[in-house]
């Protein structure tokens, strides 16, 4: 961000910095380069004071030198041979008495990220590994990581590797763990850290002395073990079963992830685990923190896939809260149409009617689409309540319904009869591209049966010329010839008007095909156009909403615990439902 | 406003802050989604305290971690910096700094524990406020996360950790153990009650310089799980109960009496949840009536009653101030009522003027959405029995239990 007066800023600062008065005041020093931190923090360009700055780094007062360091490490990059300046007193902190000053200097030579560092810093890092304060054996050791991905091209000693690999035994469990993040990543060209039985099995004893963090990260790394009898399976398991059920969302999460890695062989044991971990989801999707709910909310939404009645009885806990945002309701919604059977279908569609008309437009939408596929096994009651919809002449609302109601009776065929009498006078509120689309297909094909077809499309047709949208051209021209096909007498004359259009003035070339294909189709006589034209109006075989078979958990289980199921989109698409609608 | 990440890994390379900045006011809504990509770079973010606490990730990290560790930062912060507000970070972005260095090394999480971190953490927060004991008087608001964010929050729980230099005798030791309890109602528009559920937490906020454990007690009519054998009396019953790894359960099965080493600052010890067998009423029930009157015009008549016990110290009789306020974004009337007595009824009636109002429109009408803050009240009728610290602790030291009960959502379809 371009802030005005920074050059003036920086000048002031430099002065300030350089004044020797301000150096032998401790509190005045410190509180200078509080100024200049804050300047940065806030996008201005502060590299000018760096050699100013590196001078404040030989400081006996810590806090200063943290903020001196969290400068440098920003701007090292663009200042190679000064950042060199800084290695003198690095390499003195690195031996200072005090082990906080030790790994605050080992940490930071290492950030400072500049290759021509590296050969001051390898003798301190070594020596680090040794150090007998815990704080500076965790940063060592990750610093040989950040080593590494610096100078891609040289090698990490063999013997620091076997040192790091000893480290695994090391007794604080932040250096453990921190150990087998910097094996993953020294070694990945190798694939990582050596999983082997000896290892695993102190990993796993070792894992109650770890914080959260540190389990997540042993039980991701423990995905790759494979034991070598069912009897070291079941071992692990039992001894993981406590974390399945943890009431920490990561550590449930990272544990389920491991148990499905590792029984991937077994699917009885995998859906075992599955019912145990409902009740930490569940929970999970009440948690204050509306970011974790949806992150529980979708990971139900994968282990429904395989266990589709896992959530049956707390249907309640699906419920949209009032105040939740929109990406929640809607997950919510898709997860509600999966929990729908005989019992709960009278409630969970009261639930559902209330949502469609929420402020926000696209939840009302996800409700009406979501009563939709609730509709293909109980259509009588959605069609009630979609048609009651329709009385409310919103043009969102109406243009949702249209739209589900052409998909309701594509795999519903014995809907269109209440369909067709809905569709009475919709044409009026509707307003988006795809509503009017949804409505032209349904009057093409079953226009016999709606008595104000005709003058329906006729109206489009007489707008064509402004008609901005592509589809919506496509569709009526499909539709006038379906409905040509059964009421020729109330159509011929605008279907000639739409051709004409489209074959002479019509200036989009799919279009212009389309009619003209149609022309010549009409040409070949009215059986050849009837046998193209009026072929499948419905797939039942499709859209069986309970009695879908469950999936086998391979499926997704590698999207578990990852950001996949959190992406947008819904899980099932129904993409395949309208191709095949053409 | 707009802080710069910390750069941990150096892989984002470029304007990461400001791809994130485009894409949220890019969009439309009002929430963007929680995990947003860019070129192979993952944002993922929270919201706490009005502001955007986002991480980047180029492997397909677990979402669950993330999140957890963003909420526990955004926790961190408040703790060392006594509030959590664009103010608060801006005063005290050193700190800030200095807690993310030490908190993350390499893009790994190293802890997040406030014990270990006191030891690494030099610089003094900044609050808005100067601290003052004659804040404490209003107990009950405490600034809980609700959706009242119009409350005032005390200062009593915006105090910062003090840092492992501060010895001051001026400074109180202080405990704070609250019990929040969030509920979540439908009634339908038959007046049933649709579903009811609770979630509660236990947390603790220790100001103790040294407190070596501390001994909890609940109710000893505390049950859990679904049991077709009701007690009588003033049983405590949830369904589901989980701890905190470090609270140690030894007593709990015989006495309910939980024991912990509880760190400096705030941390959640207790969650559990009810659902549907509430052992009282919802404390709100709506009786309305939607109509059309003869000029067009939409007349909603709200009769709200509050089933609360009344208080037994005495209240204002007189109307408490009220106001109500079309919002025409959110198509809503909102309500507000500054207090509300236990056992009273309050009614409203709203005019509207809605062009084209048809009698299928009436349809549209609600739901109405109620939200609240219930001080010294637990929906669950948890309580806590009594405190006990050891070692007992030199000189004086106060100790606050906390109860409020708040919506998370309730729901009365019209």
């Amino acid at each position: 961000m371009p802030y005005l007066g920074g050059e003036e800023t920086v000048r002031e600062l430099r002065r300030a910095l350089s004044n020797p008065n301000v150096q032998s005041d401790q509190l005045r020093y410190r509180n200078t380069i509080l100024k200049v931190i804050r300047a940065m923090s806030q996008g201005v360009d502060m590299s000018g004071l760096f050699s100013e700055m590196v001078k404040a780094c030989a400081t006996v007062d810590v806090v200063q030198k943290k903020l001196v360091y969290v400068f440098l490490c920003s701007y090292a990059a663009l200042n190679p041979e000064l950042s060199l300046l800084v290695i003198n007193t690095l390499r003195k902190d690195c031996q200072d008495p005090n082990p906080m000053v030790r790994s605050l200097a080992l940490r930071n030579m290492t950030n400072l990220r500049l290759p021509s560092l590296v050969e001051y810093v390898e003798q301190p890092l070594a020596a680090g590994l040794r150090d007998r304060a815990a704080c500076v054996r965790r940063v060592a050791v990750l610093g040989w990581a950040k080593l590494h991905n610096l100078q891609a091209s040289s090698e990490i000693d063999a013997a620091v590797v076997n040192e790091l690999y000893s480290l695994l035994r090391d007794p604080d469990p932040v250096v453990m763990v921190n150990c087998l993040r910097a094996l993953e990543e020294i070694l990945k060209d190798e694939g990582g850290v050596a999983i082997n039985k000896p290892i695993t099995h102190h990993l796993l004893n070792r894992l109650k002395e770890c914080d959260i963090w540190g389990q997540c990260q042993v039980l991701r790394v423990l995905q790759r073990y494979r034991p070598q009898s069912e009897d070291e399976l079941f071992d692990i398991l039992s001894l993981l079963d406590a974390s399945l059920v943890s009431p920490h969302p990561p550590i449930m999460a990272a544990t389920l992830s491991l148990f499905l890695s590792l029984c991937s062989g077994q699917p009885a044991v995998s859906l075992a685990a599955l019912e145990r971990v409902r009740g930490p989801l569940l929970a999970a999707c009440g948690s204050g923190s509306r970011e974790m709910r949806f992150t529980a909310l979708c990971h139900i939404q994968l282990l429904l896939r395989s266990i589709p009645g896992l959530m049956g009885a707390h249907y309640k806990r699906f419920f949209c809260g009032y105040a939740e945002p929109a990406y929640i309701k809607q997950r919510k919604m898709q997860v509600l149409v999966e929990l729908v059977n005989d019992e709960n279908v009278a409630m969970l569609l009261d639930e559902l009617k209330g949502y469609c008309t929420d402020v926000n437009a696209e939840t009302a939408q996800a409700a009406i689409t979501a009563i939709g596929r609730i509709g293909r096994s109980y259509s009588d009651r959605c069609l009630e309540i979609l048609t009651g919809l329709l009385g409310l002449k919103q043009d969102h609302i109406t243009s949702a319904v249209v739209q589900t109601m052409r998909d309701l009776v594509w795999v519903c065929p014995q809907c269109s009869d209440t369909v067709c009498f809905a569709l009475e006078g919709c044409e009026e509120t509707l307003q988006d591209s795809q509503g009017r689309q949804a409505l032209l297909w349904l009057l093409g094909v079953y226009g016999e049966r709606v008595s104000s077809a005709p003058y329906t499309l006729e109206v489009f047709i007489d707008g064509v010329r402004s008609e901005a949208s592509l589809g919506v051209k496509m569709e009526l021209l499909t539709a006038t010839m379906r409905l040509f096909l059964c009421r020729p007498a109330e159509t011929q004359d605008m279907l000639g008007r739409l051709l004409h259009y489209c074959i002479e003035e019509e200036t989009d070339m799919c279009v212009r095909d389309q009619a003209l294909l149609y022309y010549r189709l009409l040409h070949c006589g009215i059986e050849e156009t009837r046998k193209v034209l009026q072929g499948r109006r419905s797939d039942p075989s499709l859209g069986v909403l309970i009695g879908r078979p469950a999936e086998p958990v391979s499926q997704w289980a590698r999207s578990f615990n990852t950001l996949e199921p959190l992406r947008q989109g819904s899980i099932e698409t129904d993409g395949a439902l309208n191709r095949l609608k053409q | 406003v707009v802080c710069p990440l910390h750069l941990f890994r150096g892989e984002s390379g470029g304007d990461a802050v400001g791809v994130f900045y485009e894409k949220v006011t890019a969009l439309t809504g009002d929430q963007p989604p929680v995990v947003m990509s860019h070129k192979g770079l993952h944002f993922v973010h929270v919201r706490q305290g009005g502001l955007y606490w986002v991480a980047t990730t180029t492997a397909d990290s677990s979402p669950f971690t993330i999140i957890e560790f963003l909420n526990r930062l955004s926790a961190l912060v408040k703790d060392y910096c006594g509030s959590l507000s664009e103010k608060s970070v801006q005063m005290n972005f050193a700190l800030i700094y200095e807690l993310l260095d030490e908190a993350v090394d390499y893009g790994y999480i190293q802890t997040t524990s406030s014990d270990v971190l006191k030891n690494f953490i030099q610089t003094e927060a900044v609050s808005s406020r100067p601290f003052s004991l004659f804040d404490l008087s209003n107990v009950g608001l405490f600034g809980a996360e609700t959706q009242q964010s119009k409350v005032a929050p005390s200062s009593a729980a915006t105090r910062p950790i003090q840092s492992s230099r501060e010895q001051s005798d001026l400074r109180k030791s202080e405990i704070f153990v609250d019990v929040i309890e969030r509920m979540s109602v439908v009634i339908g528009s038959n007046g049933m009650l649709m579903k009811a559920d609770v979630e509660g937490e236990i947390r603790v906020k220790c100001y103790l310089p040294n407190c070596s454990e501390m001994r909890i007690g609940l109710n000893e009519e505390f049950s859990i799980g679904k049991s077709q054998l009701r007690g009588y009396g003033a049983a405590v019953r949830v369904d589901e109960v989980s701890f905190h790894q470090m609270v140690r359960l030894d007593e709990f099965d015989s006495h309910r009496i939980l024991r912990l080493c509880p760190s400096q600052g705030e941390q959640m010890v207790m969650q559990y949840q009810l659902s549907d067998d509430l052992p009282s009423a919802p404390p709100f029930r709506l009786f309305p009536t939607i109509e059309r009157d003869s000029g067009g015009r939409l007349l909603m008549y709200l009769k709200l009653r509050c089933d609360l016990p009344p208080k037994s110290l005495s209240q204002e009789l007189s109307s408490p101030d009220q106001s109500a306020e079309l919002k025409p974004q959110s198509r809503a009337v909102v309500w507000k009522i500054p207090r509300f007595t236990g056992g009273m009824q309050l009614s409203a009636l709203f005019k509207l003027e809605v062009p084209g109002l048809s009698s299928a429109s009436l349809l549209e009408v609600g739901p109405v959405g109620l939200s609240f803050e219930l001080p010294k009240l637990t929906a669950t009728g948890l309580q806590i029995r009594f405190l006990r610290l050891s070692p007992v602790q030199p000189g004086p030291s106060q100790r606050w239990v906390r109860y409020v009960t708040h919506s998370d959502s309730y729901t009365i379809r019209i």
